[in-house]
């Protein structure tokens, strides 16, 4: 084994430290238990930058900005107005159409859009990852975190589109953080394993959007969830997005239904897919980079 | 040892064959799971390289190391197993303190946001914390000089103006131990040197720093140690200017001239061996100053001989003729005789030379060859600091500017 030893340093060494410094040892992957998750809290900053610069760039970019923010929603509702209301007449629960669907469509689009983007964050980054390090964990935490923005502006709008049509939420409308935490860690369970997954196979991300398109059928985002016959709700609502969307609708207008008890099995859904999903990404980013 | 702030044993890193090749897709992953499952569990034999092979190394306190060697031998792989942006497939390496790489300029720098908000970007990236940034921020932009433009696009930057910058925001990182590859051939002439000094200072306050580079003058003014990396393994290490010169030898010698063999039958004579005459040097056969120099030829003669002819050639490692001197018409008796030169300066690039001396009864051949060992030469270089602008002198000049005395129309004349 060819192990050299030194000769003398020609500088002076410095004295050592009073706190020992921290130590990092460096070696081939191995096990799956490995999650490293405060890491991730160290490398926070770097969390927010990264949110940030993906903000900056996509207003940057447009030149309608932050109108086509507002525009994109609005559009959307018209056209499922139009489309499922109008010529389908499908039931909504008593709400007028445009309010039906606006208030499935904000939080819809937010996971629709995270999910996208977390798939596809490692290989977006790939010049970052390939050059210097950071615990690869931050991407698709950011990824998830980047459409809150969008959410927070299209949630005003519709706030606004509820109260004009003379809809008043209850003190349900506490809940909305908690549905938006689920829908985030809905796309984030799924995104770990897709980002995972597209880094190592890369035509993971060409299967994703018909995924996303198929999702949104199974979740009551068109239609209302009352539609699905008694026998398959609970199966049905085994989809988190599904009480996201009803739980939106009905803490902001008031009307609709609660999420029957089903969403705290989908949540613990949630939860098992995004600890199997930390493990497969955490076992594979040491090795992503040579696969990007 | 306290002082080792990087440690490492049988690193080793395999790489898949065919990796620039179309990547696997999903769909065929699948294929071959379901069409033989079998199969698809037994590991598949593709063909691998190991780019690194059980490569060891210990790095103390405030070393200056460098990593040297030909494209491919696999430096970057190591500088990337130790900046853990890789994993290594075997072997483990333990580091003491806080490790930043630059592994090139203007890392996460995007064109869309402005100099200000890049800087603060790639900062946060390269792994300084917000608070670190602000407080550096006005020092980084005046070192990159681009205070006009700092919240301009970077996309609208000049490419010097990009490197400047990227470079201003690396430089200011202040880890304990630093690892740096080939960045900083970057820039114009006075930029450079700014990052040269930039790095010297680094490595005046005591940090450690792993620099991977080509530039053979950078690495001897640099650093303590170099370690020489050939196909994977460490194929030599030791100080700097032994490893540069035994690579740039090796260099010149794979694509170069050989060296001249020993002729004549040595029946009447032969030179026993050469050396520098001077209480300076530091060994026999390098010279590692640059001033007067005696260079003395042992020459024994098994008979007199009288119509005596000598020649010596001064080579260099490109089998380059540097000198050629020639004496005639010696009348030398038999015994051992010194053949004395005395060079008021021998103005020589550091880097490997050799003697060839001749010795000839008339026109016959007594003895002629390169005389061993080779000469080293390792004095400072007062050249250009790139290497592809110093030349094959090493000349000592004294530079001086004054206005000039010639009115403008004497010299339009």
């Amino acid at each position: 084994m060819a192990s050299i030893t030194t000769s003398q340093p020609v500088v002076a060494p410095l004295p050592t430290p009073v706190h020992a410094p921290a130590t990092v040892r460096i070696e081939p992957p191995h096990g799956w238990l490995d999650l490293r998750l405060a890491e991730v809290w160290e490398y926070r900053e770097l969390l927010y930058f990264f949110v940030w610069r993906d903000i900056k760039i996509r207003y940057k970019q447009t030149v309608i900005g932050v109108l086509w923010v507002v525009l994109q929603p609005l559009l959307t509702m018209g056209v499922f107005t139009l489309v499922f209301g109008r010529f389908a007449k499908l039931p909504s629960e008593g709400l007028p159409y445009t309010v039906f669907y606006l208030a499935a469509l904000v939080p819809w689009a937010y996971f629709a859009t995270s999910l996208s983007a977390c798939t596809s964050v490692l290989v977006g980054n790939q010049h970052v990852i390939t050059k210097v390090y950071f615990p690869r964990l931050v991407l698709p935490f950011a990824a998830v975190c980047t459409a809150l923005l969008d959410l927070a502006i299209g949630f005003v709008v519709m706030i606004i589109f509820t109260l004009a049509h003379g809809f008043r939420p209850g003190p349900a409308i506490l809940l909305i953080p908690l549905f938006v935490l689920l829908a985030q860690m809905t796309a984030l369970a799924v995104g770990l394993w897709t980002c995972a997954l597209n880094a190592l196979y890369r035509d993971t991300a060409a299967i994703v959007p018909f995924v996303i398109q198929f999702l949104m059928f199974a979740s009551p985002v068109v239609y209302s969830s009352t539609l699905v016959l008694p026998k398959w709700r609970a199966l049905y609502h085994l989809n988190p997005m599904a009480d996201v969307i009803d739980g939106f609708r009905w803490s902001v207008t008031g009307r609709g239904h609660a999420p029957g008890p089903m969403i705290f099995v989908a949540a613990g859904m949630v939860a098992l897919v995004l600890v199997g999903g930390l493990m497969f990404f955490q076992r594979i980013e040491g090795t992503v980079v040579d696969r990007v | 040892m306290s002082d080792v702030v990087i440690r490492a044993e049988g690193l080793g890193k395999r790489y898949r064959r065919g990796l620039t090749g179309p990547p696997e897709t999903l769909r065929d992953a699948l294929t071959r799971v379901i069409s033989s499952p079998l199969a698809a569990m037994r590991r598949p034999t593709q063909e691998h390289f190991w780019a690194l092979r059980d490569v060891g190394l210990e790095v103390r306190h405030g070393e200056v190391l460098g990593l040297i060697g030909r494209n491919g031998a696999g430096k970057t792989t190591l500088l990337k197993i130790l900046s853990r942006i890789t994993r290594p497939t075997t072997g483990w390496a333990e580091i003491h303190g806080r490790v930043r790489s630059l592994l090139e300029v203007g890392t996460g720098f995007h064109g869309e946001l402005s100099g200000r908000e890049n800087t603060y970007l790639s900062g946060s990236i390269l792994g300084m914390s917000k608070s670190e940034i602000d407080r550096k921020f006005d020092e980084i932009v005046a070192f990159a000089e681009v205070d006009k433009f700092i919240d301009t696009p970077v996309k609208h930057y000049s490419s010097g103006m990009y490197v400047r910058l990227a470079f201003a925001v690396a430089a200011h990182l202040e880890p304990e131990i630093l690892l740096v590859d080939e960045v900083l051939a970057v820039g114009d002439v006075n930029f450079q040197k700014k990052c040269m000094g930039k790095m010297g200072d680094v490595a005046k306050a005591g940090r450690t720093i792993v620099l991977v580079s080509h530039q053979m003058n950078s690495m001897r003014r640099l650093c303590n140690r170099v370690t020489w990396i050939d196909a994977g393994k460490i194929r030599m290490d030791g100080s700097a200017d032994e490893v540069v010169n035994a690579y740039e030898a090796a260099m010149s010698k794979a694509g170069g001239a050989v060296a001249g063999s020993r002729e004549g039958d040595h029946s009447r004579g032969y030179f026993t061996g050469w050396e520098i005459v001077d209480q300076k040097s530091s060994s026999p056969h390098t010279m590692d100053f640059v001033g007067p120099v005696t260079v003395r030829f042992t020459l024994k003669l098994l008979e007199s001989i009288k119509h005596g002819h000598h020649g010596i050639a001064l080579y260099n490692a490109d089998r380059q003729l540097l000198w050629g001197w020639a004496a005639y018409e010696l009348n030398l008796g038999a015994g051992t005789h010194e053949l004395i030169y005395d060079f008021p300066l021998l103005p020589l690039k550091p880097g490997i030379y050799s003697w060839m001396v001749s010795f000839l009864d008339h026109e016959e051949l007594i003895d002629k060859g390169d005389l061993a060992p080779e000469f080293h030469v390792v004095a400072e270089s007062l050249q250009h600091q790139r290497d592809e602008w110093s030349g094959l002198l090493n000349l000592p000049s004294e530079f001086k500017t004054r206005p000039s005395i010639l009115t403008e129309a004497s010299v339009t004349k």
